[in-house]
């Protein structure tokens, strides 16, 4: 048992690992074999905007599928999905201002203030830099594990902003932007239902301990 | 370090109507598709001299990268999707305000017109461009064939409605068919074209065959693609992306650097096939030919 046990785990970490760092050698080849289409740039800040909104939606579904599974060992997991969500959107905004605008910050800070799913996505990253930082166990002991929890809630906020920010740069067809609302929907929920059962085990037991 | 552009592209280059290139004069030739690809930009730099600017466009990128929302929402969907499009046989529905509404056939419609090959630069609402080699006739000349009673002020486009034949109709993404207008003004315009083909060849169905509009001075989605109406009105008609998004999508939709979608500069624009983004030209560089038309009209409010 503690044989397959230890396969899953490293099953998973495999798999995590495929899927973050699995998109490098993929555009790689797009890009050498002419597969990003006749707007590669384009193309490119697609699908980093992509990966960074899918990654940071997997980060958050370890904690229920902890929660459903009993598997805690998947906490390790975590991070690296959030990490890499991370970097994927700091790629994703690297397109956009060294490719796409070439450095042309005039540009960049106009697009920041005047259009607001731009503000909303630079809000995203924002959010996400703290939590990036702070990511070490070396930051979790500094800050203690009640601040560090609390701190990292944020990425929830960064999480909507993420998919805000796709929702509003959509011209017409908003399915996409809809089914990563769903899923953030179930994701959040989740915790919304097992915080306020957590809750109401507490308010319970505190009561009836004041009955005895 | 940023490589500049100069901002200042004559709007004189276009293609002249001197050098316009007879379709008769090489059709025939083994050498058409080598004049389209080759002759084109020499035409270009004749008329300003300067003009090493605007290449024509690959004919993959361009076949291949296309809005065409009726084959699919991807820009890779309509070169996938629009083989099932039946062009021939073809007709076109001509009625409102003209001398006699009638259903023509293709062939009749455009028999005895001149057929020109015209190098124009194409820019999108989306901020990006090509420069296309079109083939086609002048839209005033089809207009003359049609008569239209002096009340008609504006023209009305209508492309196929058919979801079996095009299956992005299934969505409801815009409500179908598709739409487009003109002024009469703007459609007697000698740069408006109906165009049956680009590249020296019949109009692949994924850029809108057998026959679509081209505007060069308007942003592309004027260009109504696989026209299957025609029909000329009074009064201003509603429009496609106009109806979808009137905030974002004007009726004019004349290119202008200095009125900026809602959500993106159109000061700047990405040509096909470049890295560095280059600035958008009034009117898409047509100002010369075009601006008369549009005096003493706010471009912000007419948008």
């Amino acid at each position: 048992m503690t044989a397959s046990r230890f396969n899953l785990r490293r099953f998973a970490r495999v798999l995590v690992w495929v899927a973050v760092l699995g998109p490098v050698p993929w555009l790689v080849w797009l890009f050498v074999s002419g597969g990003l289409g006749a707007n590669p740039i384009e193309s490119l800040q697609h699908r980093t905007g992509h990966y960074a909104i899918r990654l940071l939606a997997a980060s958050l579904a370890i904690t229920p599928l902890r929660t459903l599974t009993g598997w805690g060992w998947l906490v390790v997991n975590r991070r690296t999905l959030g990490l890499a969500a991370f970097w994927w959107a700091i790629a994703h905004l690297c397109v956009y201002v060294g490719l796409d605008l070439f450095f042309d910050f005039g540009l960049f800070l106009e697009d920041v203030v005047k259009r607001r799913y731009i503000t909303v996505g630079m809000l995203a990253i924002a959010l996400l830099t703290p939590l990036a930082v702070t990511s070490s166990k070396g930051w979790i002991k500094r800050l203690g594990g009640v601040r560090w929890n609390t701190l990292h809630r944020m990425v929830y906020v960064a999480m909507l902003a993420a998919i805000t920010h796709y929702l509003w740069a959509v011209k017409l067809d908003i399915t996409l932007p809809v089914i990563y609302f769903v899923v953030v929907g179930v994701l959040l929920g989740f915790r919304l239902v097992t915080y306020r059962r957590r809750t109401r085990k507490t308010l319970d037991n505190s009561s009836s301990l004041a009955a005895q | 370090m940023p490589i500049r552009r100069p901002s200042d592209i004559p709007s004189s280059e276009i293609t002249p109507e001197s050098l316009f290139v007879n379709r008769r004069a090489f059709l025939g030739s083994a050498g058409a598709l080598a004049l389209a690809g080759l002759g084109a930009p020499a035409v270009l730099s004749a008329a300003s001299g300067s003009s090493q600017d605007d290449k024509v466009t690959p004919e993959e990128d361009a076949t291949s990268y296309n809005n065409f929302y009726e084959f699919g929402l991807s820009k890779d969907d309509p070169k996938r999707y629009a083989g099932s499009l039946v062009t021939s046989p073809w007709t076109v529905n001509v009625d409102g305000l003209v001398k006699a509404p009638r259903r023509w056939d293709l062939n009749a419609l455009l028999a005895g017109l001149t057929v020109e090959d015209r190098v124009y630069r194409h820019r999108c609402v989306e901020a990006w461009s090509m420069v296309i080699p079109w083939r086609g006739v002048r839209l005033r000349d089809v207009i003359a064939r049609l008569e239209p009673t002096a009340g008609a002020k504006y023209v009305e486009f209508t492309t196929l409605l058919d979801p079996r034949q095009m299956p992005g109709q299934r969505s409801n993404a815009l409500v179908w068919p598709y739409k487009e207008g003109l002024r009469m003004d703007e459609a007697m315009h000698p740069l408006t074209l109906l165009a049956t083909g680009m590249y020296g060849r019949p109009m692949p169905n994924q850029n809108g065959a057998p026959l679509r509009l081209v505007v060069p001075w308007k942003y592309g989605f004027k260009g109504i693609k696989s026209i299957v109406s025609i029909k000329f009105s009074a009064t201003q008609p509603s429009t496609s992306w106009s109806d979808a998004n009137r905030s974002e999508y004007g009726f004019f939709a004349n290119v202008n650097p200095t009125v900026d979608h809602p959500r993106w500069t159109q000061a700047k624009e990405r040509r096909i096939g470049e890295f560095l983004r280059r600035n958008t030209l009034m009117f898409n560089g047509y100002q010369n030919e075009v601006a008369s038309l549009y005096a003493g009209m706010d471009l912000r409010k007419f948008y």
